[in-house]
This record gives C-alpha cells, structure tokens and sequence, in this order.
C-alpha cells in the first residue's frame, strides 16, 4: 500500500516535472494554445459556422465583406466554413492516421524486440522495405486503387506511416530488456503479455508520443499533398488540400487570394505548431537527449 | 571492404524483392488494365483478344514471375497506353528528375551546413533561435503551396520566370532557358531539404562539440576556427552523411508533387500519368527504379561511412 502511494507521487512528480520544463519553450506553449482553440473552433465548426459549407448561393466569387468573412468560391459558398470544415477533415484524417500508424508500429516493434530472433528478423526487413519505398508513390498508387475518400486516406496514411514508430520502440525494447527490472521480471516467470504491455510498453511511451507528434504533422501535410492532386479528399466535402485544388486554375490563382492564401496559411501554421510541440515535448520528457 | 558490400547488397536483395512483390499487389488490388479499355467500340472478343495478349488471364504469381523473368533478361515490359517500351520512358525522363534531384539537394546543403554549424556553434542565442525556428518553417511549408505562391509572385505578377515545362517551347532550349525553369522547383525543394537538414547539422555538431577530444583541441589554444573547422565539422560529417543518404526516398516523393506543379518533363510527371491511367507496366518500371536507387543510396551512405570514419573496420 505504501509503496503504491509512493510509485504514483513519484510518477505525478515525474509528470511535473515534464510540465515544468514543457512550459520553458515559449513557441511550444503558444502553438499548444493555438492548437487547442483551432481543434475546438473544428470540433465546433456545425455550430459556429456562419453557413452550410455545401451552400450554394447566388454570391459567386465574392471577396471578403462584412457577411462573408473570406469571400465566397465560384459557386457561391461561405469559404469562412468551408475553411472551418476543411480544418475539421483535415485535423481527423491526421489524427487517425497517426493513431493507426502508432498502434501498428509499437505492436510490430515491441515483438520485434521482445521475442527477437527470426520474428525480429521478418518484421524489421517488412520495415525497411516500406521504409526504402518512397512512400509518396505508393500513397499514390494506393490511392489510385481505393477509390480516393477520407476513410481511405486514413487507412492508406496510417499503413504507410509505422515503420519509424516500430523502429523506435524495438530499439527501446532491446535496451529495456537488458535492465535489471525486465529481468527480474522474466526470471519471476511472469507471463509475456504482462511484459511486455504492463512493464516495457510504459517505458517506450515517452518517445513514442514525440514520434506521433511527427507523424501528425506529416499526414497532415500528406493528406493536403494528396488532396491537392485530387487523390485524396473529394469534393464536395472540404478539406484543406482539397482547397487549395482550386488555385491550379490561374483565374483563381491570380484574382482570388481569398480562395488559396487562408488554406494554405492555416496548413502551415497548424503543422508548424504540431512541431513546435513535439519539439518541446521531446525535450521536456527526455532533456538528456541529444536535441 | 569488398566483402562488407557484397554482404550488404546480398541483404539488399530480399528488401528489393519485396517492394516488387508489394508493387505488384498492390496494383493487381487495383483493378483490371482492361476496365480503362472498354468503350462503346470494344467488343467481349477484343477485350478477351488484349487480356490473353496482356498475360492478364494467368493466375497472378505467374504473372509475377513472368514480369521477374523479362525484368531479368533487361525487359521491364511496355507501356499499355504509349506501346512505347518502358525503358525508353524512363530513359528519357530520367534525366530532368536526376538534375531536378541533384540541384536541390546541392543548394539545400549549401543552405543547411553552414546554417547548421554557426547554430550549433552560437548554441542558444538569438540568432541559433532564429534559424531553428526558420528550419522549422521549412519543413511546415507545404512543397506545392509555395510553388504556388512562387509562381504568383514571380509568374503572374513580375513575368520573370516561366511557370511549367523545362524548356520554353519553339526556344533554342539552351542552358540559359532550362537554368530560368529550373529557378523555382529547385527553390521549392531545397528550402524543404534545407529545412530538415539545418537541425540535423546543428544536433550533430552539437554532440561533436560536447567531446574530450574538443575540449582538448580548445585547452591546446589553437583557437576557435581550427577547433572547429579541423576537429568539429570533420567528424560531424559522418552523421550528416547518414541523414543525407535516408532522405533520397523522401526526395523523391518531393519531385513528384513539385514536377506535377511545375509540368517538369521528368519521371515524377510519368508517374503520376501512369498512375491515372491504370499504366501497370510503367509503374512497376518507376517502381523497381526507386527502389533501386534508393537501396544503392543507402548501399553508399554505408560505404562512404566507412570511409569517412576510419574506427569502422569490417
């Protein structure tokens, strides 16, 4: 009983601390802030948006003005919502991309690294042959496949993007293994699955969550990248590559900023932010670390 | 030495195998060649005709093995769209990629190196601040919305530089002309690598810096610029060049956006065409090629490390 308290105050101290030194990167703590007011403004987006992000209205290709806050695309829709749906799509597709991605590569990497042997052996050559891909093309190309949708860029994102992730937690596995507590562990003959879930996976999360951060930026971009040449996202459900489709046709491009600039804009902004944070996290879970 | 490379691309060998494998899946989830085909002149006799003449109608790990077997007497197949043999596709748009590649990787390391050392070198002042926070721009920049952004500034707006293509049609395509169309994907592509790339130099330095030998090297008196230039950079390479050498994938993907933006005639262009129109046979040409290409890549990164590094001894 007393130990208990004690692992858990140490682990809320440990929490502090990574807190404490979080909030020393100023960038960090302000893209933090802008992160969440962006995800609750997206989470949100069916009750702020002005209009329906789908209607269509006579007032085509408005710039911005007091009713419609950046303008109106060429059939006449609220680009304010539209950016404000995009921003929604293009948050969840990243998220569950790195989600999928994450599981994928902690489970492959912490049986590689665990069990060892010709398994590791299978597992790491799978890795470095998605990973010697360039995995644009093979984006691409499944894309092409599967009729292009959201629910089909999450899946094709997320399958594309574990290999790091399992490196990363393989590598850990392989040092923890070597610790006097592992060891122990294994000398007590508990089962495998305690092991590794109860007792290696808590150890490997700290870098694996700096890792996510990455991929979350990555898919976003991705997701804009696929999206812009039609491959990804489809009409008429925005996203914010999708958006940005449109600046291909030079009228838009050279008349119309209100129709391009604020997606791209907002691209940049969330994903710079995205690292930015995981960029200080890294640093405030592990400032040993070579930065 | 040699026996170390001979190791190597034996393992190699399983790893290339298995993209191609995975290539051919891939495209045979995707549907029938044949779909793309049919129109209201085909008749069920002429799509059987092309299926047969295709070697479609076999089970698929024969037809795997068919492609492996003219892939290895140097038949990569030909286009079903063009008839054109897909070696000759690649050949001839293999060149404006590798000089696109080849461009940006040179100014994005011109950019990053420098950057990186000084970063490292003036370690949490203003300026390291500053550049860190530009190379996280650089890698947040989405690569197509700059183009994009380029060409409305220097396009649409001032007319200094042509928008599309390599080389300005009914011009004498001299090296003037490609140099004004290459200005802006170089620009789009090495500020992505140099973005990546500047933190990478500053964190290897960095860890250099941090070493006896350089606190000798300091203690010794020999001043700031030999410490650095004779101790510090030369051992900071070796991770530089590993860095360098994992990112020919990623530079790849790059070029196919920037040269489906940009209408650059090279393998990125082919690609992207082939990959709408259902083209299996160039696909799996590109395909085998970047696999290729990025294997030797990483073949070289191990051999210069080598070489780089004498304590490696194989």
């Amino acid at each position: 009983m007393n130990q208990n308290t004690d692992a858990s105050d140490n682990k809320n101290s440990n929490i502090k601390m990574i807190i404490k030194r979080f909030r020393k990167h100023k960038l960090a703590v302000v893209s933090l802030y802008f992160l969440v007011i962006i995800s609750i403004l997206a989470i949100l987006a069916p009750l702020i948006a002005p209009y329906d992000p789908d209607e269509v209205s006579m007032a085509f290709s408005r710039p911005p003005s007091k009713e419609h806050w950046l303008g109106t695309d060429q059939i006449g829709r609220d680009m304010f919502s539209r950016l404000l749906y995009a921003t929604r799509v293009s948050l969840f597709v990243g998220f569950a991309a790195t989600i999928i991605s994450s599981i994928i590569g902690v489970i492959l990497g912490l049986i590689a690294g665990y069990f060892g042997g010709i398994v590791d052996i299978i597992i790491m050559r799978i890795t470095d042959t998605i990973m010697s891909f360039p995995y644009i093309l093979l984006v691409l190309v499944a894309a092409a496949i599967f009729e292009p949708g959201l629910w089909n860029i999450i899946i094709i994102l997320g399958l594309v993007d574990w290999p790091g992730a399992a490196r990363l937690v393989r590598g850990n596995v392989l040092s923890l293994r070597e610790t006097n507590f592992i060891k122990g562990d294994v000398v007590a003959g508990m089962p495998n699955r305690y092991i590794l879930f109860s007792e290696i996976l808590p150890n490997t999360i700290g870098p694996v969550l700096v890792y996510a951060t990455s991929v979350f930026a990555i898919s976003i971009l991705d997701e804009a990248a696929l999206s812009f040449l039609g491959m990804g996202v489809q009409p008429p459900t925005a996203s914010l590559g999708n958006i940005l489709n449109g600046a291909e046709s030079i009228t838009i491009l050279t008349g119309k900023f209100w129709l391009w600039i604020p997606a791209g804009v907002l691209i940049i902004l969330l994903v710079v932010s995205i690292n930015f944070v995981g960029d200080a996290l890294r640093d405030a879970i592990d400032p040993s670390a070579k930065e | 030495m040699l026996k170390y490379i001979i190791k190597r691309i034996l393992i190699a060998l399983p790893v290339l195998i298995g993209i191609t494998i995975l290539d051919f899946l891939i495209m045979n989830l995707a549907g029938s060649p044949l779909e793309m085909m049919i129109g209201p002149k085909t008749t069920q006799a002429a799509l059987q005709a092309k299926e047969i003449q295709l070697g479609l109608d076999k089970p698929l790990y024969v037809q795997y093995f068919l492609w492996l077997k003219n892939v290895l007497q140097g038949n990569l197949g030909y286009s079903i769209k063009s008839y054109q043999p897909v070696s000759q596709i690649i050949g001839e748009h293999l060149g404006p990629t590798l000089l696109l590649m080849g461009t940006s990787l040179i100014v994005g390391l011109i950019i990053a190196i420098p950057i990186g050392i000084y970063s490292a070198v003036h370690r949490y002042t203003k300026r390291d601040y500053a550049f860190v926070t530009m190379s996280f721009f650089g890698t947040s920049i989405p690569s197509f919305f700059l183009a994009l952004i380029l060409i409305y500034i220097f396009t649409v707006n001032l007319g200094w530089l042509p928008s599309s293509g390599m080389i300005t049609a009914g011009g004498d395509g001299g090296i003037i002309d490609i140099l004004r169309h290459m200005i802006m994907p170089v620009l789009v592509l090495s500020i992505s690598i140099a973005g990546s790339n500047i933190r990478y130099v500053r964190s290897a330095v960095l860890e250099i810096l941090q070493m006896d030998y350089i606190r000798t090297a300091k203690s010794k008196g020999i001043g700031r610029y030999l410490t650095i230039n004779r101790h510090a950079i030369r051992n900071a390479l070796l991770p530089i060049v590993t860095v360098i050498g994992m990112q020919i994938p990623t530079l790849f993907g790059g070029a196919v956006i920037i040269e489906q933006v940009f209408s650059w005639p090279g393998l990125g262009l082919i690609t992207m065409n082939a990959i709408t129109g259902r083209d299996y046979p160039v696909i799996m040409g590109v395909g085998l090629l970047t696999a290729v290409v990025v294997l030797a890549a990483n073949l070289i990164t191990d051999i210069v490390y080598a070489l780089v590094d004498p304590r490696i001894k194989y």
